[in-house]
């Protein structure tokens, strides 16, 4: 017997729409994402006119196709095709008939239309799934009145009702027009896991064709009817306007204005490269707003003084560090740093705003739309009803669109200049204009017994404008009787922002290291060591923990089991296993020594998010975190000097390029628990396993990233293959 | 600002530019083929790849003057309707995350598949070195050229 799950429908999510559905019309250009090339080609506007609402995520149109709208902004996390998968699979949709469409802002309609902290799966898994499931019930209902039979005796699949006695069958599009003015069903059962069809399944990007024969997606590809184009020049942190001269930009043709605003200058014109090269030509005298400007000298200098102080913020705290410090038979203590990193999307910032005379209208690469809305109300003096925004494909984001600076730049140059505007940074002002990963350091103590048992852990971190840097509720909490958290947020002028794994993507390295120099000061296998705390945790947790125990030892052994942990000759593994976001991930770095120097061979990863939605994007996930997680890591620095970033673009500002990437090996855990996001958990354990492999490789511990620049790799060749 | 008969994916385009504007922007802000995407700036990413001719070159360093009779050829045009091997290669091995620099990848592929139709491993990695990927795509990269050069057999 098949089980069915009966929830109860939320009204605010299913009030039928009485208008076609507006969302969703993006530049004016679409591709057939799903469709079979067989099939004849409807443009987005046609569709749409024929298509009828069911729900504010999915209508159908008398031909048969189903247009289902993906909330959330999507910047490579792939959303906007595994939240469709979602819908599809409970309306028992035919997969090569649905057209996707990006929704815009609509808060009516949506709740959550933000891509952050992996955020989005687990908050609208169920609600995609009643929306899907209650359109079909109402095509079943349908069916059955105009069939004249009971709706039980109906059944669906690919697209159509099935009425299995008389072998008859209705396809979708034959009953959009009666089902969509059928009542909304309140009660509607959901699929049992087990019937999945299409989640489960890999499916291809639906943007695939339109990425690959360069149609316009993203926000760079907006160009309007009397656009004019903006660059904005920013004070160094800590400093602010002191003159301008404009003279000689103003001077280099097509350039329209210059204006000036919260000491921003913005340069305008009637195309991108003369307002690149007039920016050039601008004389800004800057001054400092307070005392000395900082350094990377100076960050250095106050994460010493205040690990040294007294001022720490105390997280959590178990037992009694104290005694157990002063019991123990041995004691470990290891600082780790990192620096201020930025974002750097692919595409920089951007963003298209248009402030008339009744409204803004805002396009663009946003991974918070709610909060550019905002912002410009505020800027424009409108109310927010009068502001509408659409969001265009997002050339990554990695966290740095989750801020509207450069939103809020569009806007004060579109009101100021009264033109429609696209105001685009450079990479150098997006490696120069902040909302950095914020630079860490981090001291860890630990205390054996006699028995080398670990008694008490101590960790304090200091951060660059980090807020909280500890996960104090995360591993190795719960397993360990002494415990002391603390952690110091310094206000440095230098801004920084959510970065891809905010805090873990660092403190997950440290930590996952230091365990390491734990286990081999007690003489114990690396995997074994944190088994062994995982036990802790289990029969008799200290206090609270906000990690599930089986799971992530369930990772840790499915991990060693696939890397043949400890069976290998002559390839150094490094351990590494991080809970963040709501998922687990554990991995096994390989390091195998080649003329005299280590070779990052390669890395396995095993996940446990829950159902695996799409296979191919999870695959995709896992991956990119972990490519991003070792390439900064590994390769690249920020540094300050006269509170400047001194890595202004790519030739300096080193990103990991093919030759560095080593093979990669994913496993996922089938657990059948609801999915949680994947965008960012697979980072923070990476940086950790690897270095943990060089250390069992060269003997050589490293604390510091990147890898490359430190004094213990001096006399090794890294991240060349040989 | 001076007049400029260009060669651009089989057909003829007249424009009135700066001499030194780079053929990237010329593309995006003039002629509206904005496949070719913007990153870097300084030929550092490969996000703005085009052909000249037949060899893969970054268009955001190349101004407008220095290109004469040479033909461009732009994501647009690399195929009538997104089939050239690479773009079906790329498909069917799904390579994009968010997408913004694939179509500098498959015009760096494109141009090494013509050069070079049977490329090794190395060869691979080696050509595409010079194109980044934030979102680190690498492997299904070399997993796509590999497969587009199978096809192409």
């Amino acid at each position: 017997m098949t089980m069915t799950t009966q929830i109860k429908t939320n009204r605010r999510d299913f009030l039928k729409i009485a208008a076609t559905a507006s969302g969703g019309l993006l530049l004016g250009f679409h591709f057939t994402g799903c469709e079979s090339p067989q099939m004849k080609v409807i443009t987005d506007e046609e569709l749409l006119s024929q298509a009828l609402p069911y729900n504010n995520f999915l209508s159908i149109a008398p031909d048969g196709h189903v247009v289902i709208f993906s909330p959330n902004p999507e910047l490579g996390q792939n959303i906007k095709t595994s939240f469709p998968m979602i819908v599809a699979e409970e309306l028992d949709a035919d997969w090569s008939k649905v057209r996707v469409m990006q929704a815009f802002l609509d808060s009516e309609k949506y709740d959550r239309q933000v891509t952050g902290g992996s955020g989005a799966m687990p908050h609208s898994w169920e609600r995609l799934r009643k929306a899907g499931a209650t359109a079909r019930r109402m095509l079943m209902e349908a069916a059955a009145k105009r069939l004249g039979v009971d709706v039980n005796s109906l059944t669906t699949a690919t697209g159509e009702v099935l009425h299995k006695e008389s072998g008859k069958k209705l396809g979708y599009g034959e009953l959009a027009k009666e089902a969509a003015s059928i009542a909304v069903p309140e009660d509607v059962a959901l699929k049992n896991i087990k019937d999945f069809k299409i989640i489960g399944t890999p499916v291809k990007n639906v943007d695939n064709k339109a990425m690959f024969t360069g149609k316009p997606l993203y926000g760079l590809d907006i160009y309007r009817e009397g656009m004019r184009h903006a660059m904005v020049q920013r004070p160094p942190f800590g400093m602010k306007i002191k003159s301008v001269d404009d003279s000689e930009a103003k001077a280099i043709s097509g350039i329209t204005d210059v204006v000036t605003f919260n000491d921003n200058v913005a340069v305008v014109g009637d195309s991108t490269w003369q307002v690149m090269k007039a920016k050039r030509k601008l004389k800004v005298e800057y001054e400092p707003i307070n005392g000395e400007l900082e350094s990377t000298e100076f960050h250095n200098k106050k994460f010493d003084e205040l690990l040294n102080g007294k001022d720490a913020k105390v997280m959590r705290e178990d037992g009694n560090v104290q005694i157990a410090f002063k019991n123990a038979a041995k004691v470990i203590k290891s600082e780790y740093q990192c620096p201020f990193l930025s974002h750097s999307p692919m595409e920089p910032m951007n963003f298209f705003a248009h402030v008339r005379e009744d409204g803004v209208e805002l396009v663009g690469p946003t991974q918070t739309p709610d909060r550019a809305k905002a912002a410009a109300a505020e800027i424009a003096g409108f109310a927010p009803e009068l502001v509408t925004v659409e969001m265009t494909r997002l050339g990554g984001g990695f966290g740095r669109r989750l801020r509207a600076d450069f939103v809020e730049e569009a806007v004060h140059v579109s009101k100021l200049i009264k033109a429609p505007v696209k105001l685009i940074w450079s990479r150098e002002d997006d490696n120069t204009g902040g909302a950095y990963r914020p630079a860490v350091k981090y001291r860890f103590e630990a205390a054996l017994d006699a028995n080398n048992t670990l008694i008490g852990y101590k960790l304090k971190g200091v951060g660059m404008n980090a807020g909280n840097t500890t996960r104090e509720n995360n591993f190795p909490s719960g397993s360990v009787e002494n415990l002391l958290i603390e952690s110091i947020d310094y206000k440095s002028d230098i801004t920084t922002n959510a970065w891809r794994a905010p805090i873990t993507n660092f403190l997950a390295f440290a930590e996952q290291s230091f365990i390491d120099e734990v286990a081999e000061a007690a003489g114990k296998d690396p995997v074994q060591f944190r088994l062994e705390l995982f036990d802790r945790a289990k029969s008799n947790p200290v206090g609270e923990i906000h990690y599930d125990v089986d799971r992530m030892r369930t990772v840790v052994e499915m991990a060693a089991e696939k890397s043949g942990w400890g069976k290998k000759q002559g390839v150094a593994q490094g351990f590494s296993v991080y809970f963040s976001h709501r998922s687990y991930v554990a991995q096994v770095a390989e390091v195998r020594m080649q003329q005299g120097n280590p070779v990052l061979e390669k890395i396995y990863a095993v996940t446990d998010c829950g159902i695996v939605v799409n296979p191919t994007g999870a695959d995709q996930q896992v991956r990119g975190g972990m490519v991003d997680g070792m390439g900064h890591a590994m390769f690249t620095n920020m540094t300050i000097k006269d509170g400047m970033a001194q890595q202004k673009n790519f030739d300096s500002y080193r990103l990991i390029r093919m030759k560095e990437v080593p093979e990669i090996e994913t496993h996922f855990v089938d657990n059948g628990i609801d999915p949680t996001g994947l965008g960012e958990p697979a980072l923070p354990p990476t940086g950790g396993a690897i270095s943990n492999a060089i250390y069992w490789a060269t003997g050589k511990r490293l604390r510091n990233q990147p890898f490359i620049e430190q004094e213990e790799l001096k006399e090794f060749k890294l991240g060349q293959r040989a | 600002m001076a007049n400029y008969n260009l060669q651009i994916n089989g057909k003829s385009h007249q424009v009135d530019v700066d001499d030194d504007t780079p053929l990237l922007w010329v593309l995006r802000d003039h002629l509206g083929l904005v496949g070719t995407k913007y990153s870097c700036g300084i030929s550092q990413c490969g996000a703005c790849t085009v052909h000249l001719n037949d060899n893969a070159v970054k268009s955001c360093t190349l101004p407008i003057s220095a290109i004469g009779t040479d033909k461009v050829t732009t994501i647009e045009g690399l195929s009538a309707d997104g089939d050239h091997p690479v773009q079906k290669a790329w498909e069917e091995i799904d390579v994009a995350q968010c997408g913004y620099c694939q179509a500098g990848q498959i015009m760096t592929a494109a141009a090494l598949l013509k050069r070079t139709p049977n490329p090794s491993e190395e060869d691979v990695i080696e050509a595409m070195n010079g194109n980044i990927c934030r979102c680190g795509t690498y492997h299904r990269i070399k997993e796509a050229v590999l497969l587009a050069s199978s096809k192409t057999k």
